[in-house]
């Protein structure tokens, strides 16, 4: 699976003669704990003397509060307190970008499932009882649900000042250049929910000095920490973090929900407070993936070079800002995809509603953009009577491209090679010669090309996938084949990674190196939130190539330790990363001074300078050795080092420009599909996917990222939606809000490429979202080549494939 | 009310029980067996599966009074982390844990499938664990896990 074409050149004095450094496929330093149930998770926190908590939510996705009775639930025996607004000591509001969301309701609510109380009792099932006295009198207000609708003059205003979060534009060459080609399309992103299996949950402990000690499962421990202590009205230092077990998070827990309840709770009980949301409250307990809508243009000349692209585009950010503007703000910069462009002029605008908080979900603004845009691709290429590969890779940006935004990529760029990897990936086998599939029956060739010029069906397929033996609707057997057409679609699509536009990112991370009888051990310390990707087998595996030290210790995740900015933005092993690389460098500085003193060298001698860590010796190259346990036995060395990537910059205004991004991560897929087109059923028989992760510090994680990556794209594009109504969620539970199982999911086969990027830590690239974007467009494009229909909305239902506006011939 | 089953080979007796508890928060909050999941407490995910006299259930589906007498193994029962059932080993080496939520349900749901069906093809390993939801791994790697778990044990 793993293709190395060029191997990142850093292999700068690495630590060598231990096993699981990086590179390898070193396994989890939790493995067995979560394979034998004994891994603590955020909701199996226990402690002695722990009452819990729960939540009072509005019915109304907008309203006034008249009134808020607590004297019913008081009353309840095993009740110990009620609490609303008033008993919040410090700011009342709280929020990523802008504190804009209350605690708790003050006397408005915006959306449906806005907490306005929260209750502690004995148990779980007393607090729901208690939460179910409160009695909230409210008073309906005027709703606004559509973005576009919120934007127009004269709707009911969300909060004053208006309904637009912001609107971001980007403008490159000639706003009026013509093309002889010109395709346009309306796009639609439904609500994906982020789904972690995991909810919500945690504990507060009020400690002795008035402060509290909160464990939390989160994907940023000081940004929860710095928002938890101003609403409690306490300094930052006496709000004490630790991360407890994250059962997934995929951007829903960036924002606070639970944090600052728990902690008032714990504070005005005296008591420890335990709370864990149950799947429904969860669904209304984070913030969702953006609904978007998007109008493209594209215009081309007849050979296929891209001439321009204009893109118009409203996200609904719901009722609270969370992180809407950088959701904004990467829609409007990756919005013309991973393509060279003339002439760009794109417009992204995103609206409070009184929708549920639309905020961080893997790949963050890119992945709605990346399915209209390929869509686009797909249809420029059918109007050029192109194979839809041929068009991307003629357009395809690489290194050195300049972005809409005028930043020039600095590092590899293999979009052309991605797609053409998946292009000629080994075909699904298929069904044995004489199934009633006729002559075209097995769909593409080997090499993904049979499907003819504008990568079409190929005709029923008739027999069951070879792969997972299953056809549309599964184990339901709705059908023996009659009715199947199976369908082949591409797309590419490319993300930034780390924080963008000018944001100071930074991580820190403390290692320690000690000896004890000859034994060298390490451990490593930050804050940075392992959230199932794997960071904390990472960051041993680079403590283990640096020092060449074999026993490592993760340390949990704590506030002790300084920032180590979010597990966010496809950030942690490159930023935290760098971070720990750093610190073992500063601890390695600190052995080669004591091993001058041993050997009795000049600190500087270039001799030292140029000494390796091997198997727990430093050996100089005229041939002085050390023992690394000897020079720190009864004198660890210890060292915490903050470290930043490179600068980005802000945005120009008017015109979008600006060095706004650090890092990009591509990937292709190329999706295959057998479609029901007489119930509209759809089971994806096949992916192939590539993707250039510059280095690949633990091949096997990072294969586990692109398939769970990729999965969350099909379920974007088959069946993920948070269905809305008036304001109100229709589907807040696993039996209606549907997720990929394990017959949903088809085989993958994944190349994964190692360009090195050389501004980053060992060359590596982030890797976690990027295998989300493509993937959805590229399942819609095989629904479409399959049944003809447009289908410009995601998820596709099954009345759309049956019933949708076929595609203009 | 009052109970009395087995868990893991050993008697329980917990008192107290509100009929409305399910064997999951018995499990969880009166016994400290915190191995067993709760994601969605509606028999939809699968991450709360237990042994119910050898038959794997959706513990938050089952009421609690209905265990009284019965025998309940749960994920610890399996294996612990100086003896590991071979489907826990397998679900390591193949990578097939991410965040592990899922984990314990599935280490149960894969050992029943197995007991059941020594050799099951892909197809089968499919169908048997579709109830069984994973948000992180899309399910390559445990796919791999139960393969493996499979073959060791031939
Ligand atoms: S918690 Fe029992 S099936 Fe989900
Ligand atoms: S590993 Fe996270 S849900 Fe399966």
């Amino acid at each position: 699976m793993t293709t190395a074409l060029q191997p990142g050149d850093v292999r700068h004095r690495l630590g060598r003669g231990v096993d699981g450094g990086i590179g390898t496929d070193a396994s989890r330093p939790d493995g067995t704990l979560k394979a034998t149930g004994q891994f603590g998770f955020s909701s199996d926190l226990w402690t002695e003397g722990m009452i819990w908590g729960a939540t009072v939510r509005s019915p109304h996705p907008h309203a006034a509060v008249v009134s808020v009775d607590v004297s019913a639930a008081l009353g309840m025996p095993g009740v110990h307190c009620v609490l609303t607004h008033d008993d919040v000591p410090g700011r009342k509001t709280y929020g990523l970008e802008s504190p804009d969301q209350p605690v708790l309701a003050i006397d408005e609510v915006r959306y449906q499932g806005e907490p306005v109380a929260v209750v502690a009792a004995d148990d779980p099932e007393t607090a729901r009882r208690g939460a179910a006295l409160v009695r909230v009198e409210y008073r309906l207000l005027p709703l606004v649900v559509d973005p576009v609708a919120a934007l127009a003059p004269g709707a009911p205003e969300v909060h004053p000042g208006g309904n637009l979060v912001r609107h971001v534009k980007i403008r490159r060459g000639d706003p009026s250049a013509r093309a002889e080609v010109v395709v346009s399309g309306d796009y639609e992103v439904g609500m994906q929910d982020q789904a972690f299996l995991g909810t919500e949950s945690g504990m507060a402990v009020p400690a002795e000095d008035g402060g509290v000690d909160l464990y939390i499962a989160t994907q940023w421990l000081h940004v929860d920490r710095d928002q938890v202590a101003a609403s409690l009205g306490l300094p930052p230092e006496k709000v004490r973090l630790t991360l407890a077990g994250v059962g997934g998070a995929f951007g829903a827990r960036e924002d606070v929900s639970l944090q600052i309840h728990l902690c008032l709770l714990a504070l005005r009980t005296g008591r420890p407070v335990k709370m864990v949301y149950s799947r429904q409250e969860s669904f209304f307990g984070h913030v969702h993936r953006h609904p978007a809508r998007l109008h493209y243009t594209h215009g081309a000349d007849r050979e296929g070079r891209l001439v321009f692209v204009h893109a118009d585009m409203v996200f609904d950010g719901g009722a609270y800002l969370s992180s809407s503007t950088a959701v904004v703000g990467n829609a409007a910069t990756l919005g013309a995809g991973p393509y060279d462009v003339p002439n760009v002029s794109i417009d992204v605008r995103g609206a409070y509603t009184n929708n549920p908080p639309c905020g961080a979900m893997r790949g963050f603004g890119a992945v709605q953009a990346c399915f209209a845009y390929e869509s686009q691709m797909d249809k420029l290429a059918a109007a050029l009577g192109m194979h839809p590969v041929d068009l991307r890779t003629r357009n395809a940006m690489t290194e050195g491209s300049s972005l809409p935004t005028g930043q020039v990529v600095d590092s590899a760029a293999p979009v052309a090679e991605l797609l053409n990897r998946v292009r000629v990936a080994p075909m699904p086998p298929v069904a044995s010669a004489g199934d009633a599939a006729g002559p075209t029956g097995d769909a593409a060739g080997p090499t993904g090309d049979a499907a003819g010029p504008t990568g079409d069906a190929a005709g029923p397929t008739g027999a069951r996938s070879g792969a997972t033996g299953l056809l549309p609707g599964g184990v339901a057997n709705t059908t023996h084949g009659e009715g199947v057409v199976r369908g082949v679609g591409f797309a590419v699509g490319f993300k930034n990674v780390g924080y963008s536009e000018g944001f100071d990112d930074y991580s820190t991370a403390r290692v320690l190196l000690t000896g004890a009888g000859g034994r060298l051990m390490a451990s490593v310390h930050s804050a940075a939130c392992e959230v199932g990707q794997g960071l904390v087998t990472v960051e041993a595996q680079i403590v283990r190539s640096e020092l060449g030290v074999d026993e490592v210790v993760v340390e949990t995740a704590d506030t002790q330790v300084g920032s180590a900015g979010s597990t966010s933005a496809s950030r942690q092993t490159y930023v935290t990363g760098g971070a720990v690389r750093a610190a073992c460098q500063a601890v390695r500085e600190e052995l080669l001074a004591r091993a001058a003193a041993v050997l009795g060298l000049e600190p500087d001698d270039p001799d030292l300078a140029e000494a390796e860590l091997v198997g727990g010796k430093l050996l100089c190259r005229s041939g002085g050795t050390v023992v690394v346990a000897d020079l720190v036995e009864g004198s660890p060395v210890e060292r915490t080092v903050q470290w930043r990537h490179r600068p980005t910059e802000a945005l120009h205004p008017d015109t979008g420009q600006g060095r706004a991004h650090v890092q990009y991560s591509f990937a292709a897929h190329r999706a295959i599909v057998d479609v029901d087109v007489e119930l509209g059923l759809v089971h994806v028989v096949q992916i192939a996917t590539a993707q250039d992760v510059g280095r690949a510090m633990n091949p096997a994680a990072v294969v586990g990222q692109i398939h769970g990556g990729t999965t969350q794209g099909i379920g974007l594009a088959l069946m993920e939606e948070i269905q809305m109504a008036d304001g109100k969620v229709r589907n807040p539970s696993f039996t209606d809000y549907l997720i990929p199982t394990m017959p949903d999911v088809p085989p993958m086969h994944v190349e994964v490429l190692e360009l090195a990027d050389p501004h980053a830590p060992y060359g590596l690239r982030g890797v976690g979202e990027a295998p989300t974007l493509s993937s959805t467009p590229a399942v819609v494009a095989a629904v479409r080549a399959a049944t003809g229909r447009a289908l410009a909305r995601v998820p596709v239902r099954p009345e759309h494939i049956v019933f949708g506006d076929l595609t203009p011939q | 009310m009052q109970l009395q089953f087995t868990v893991n080979e050993r008697p329980c007796h917990v008192d107290d029980v509100w009929e409305g508890e399910s064997l999951l928060f018995v499990l969880r909050e009166r016994v400290g067996l915190w191995g067993s999941k709760n994601a969605c407490e509606q028999g939809e995910c699968g991450s709360c599966t237990v042994l119910l006299d050898g038959a794997a259930v959706c513990s938050c589906l089952v009421a609690a009074g209905q265990v009284d007498g019965r025998h309940v193994v749960t994920v610890e029962g399996l294996g612990d982390r100086s003896d590991l059932h071979p489907v826990q080993q397998a679900f390591v080496d193949a990578g097939a844990v991410q965040c592990g939520f899922c984990t314990p349900g599935l280490v149960v749901a894969t050992a029943d499938l197995l007991r059941r069906n020594p050799s099951p093809s892909d197809a089968e390993i499919r169908e048997a664990l579709a109830g069984n939801l994973c948000r992180c791994t899309g399910y390559a790697q445990i796919l791999d896990a139960v393969r493996l778990a499979a073959a060791v044990a031939r």
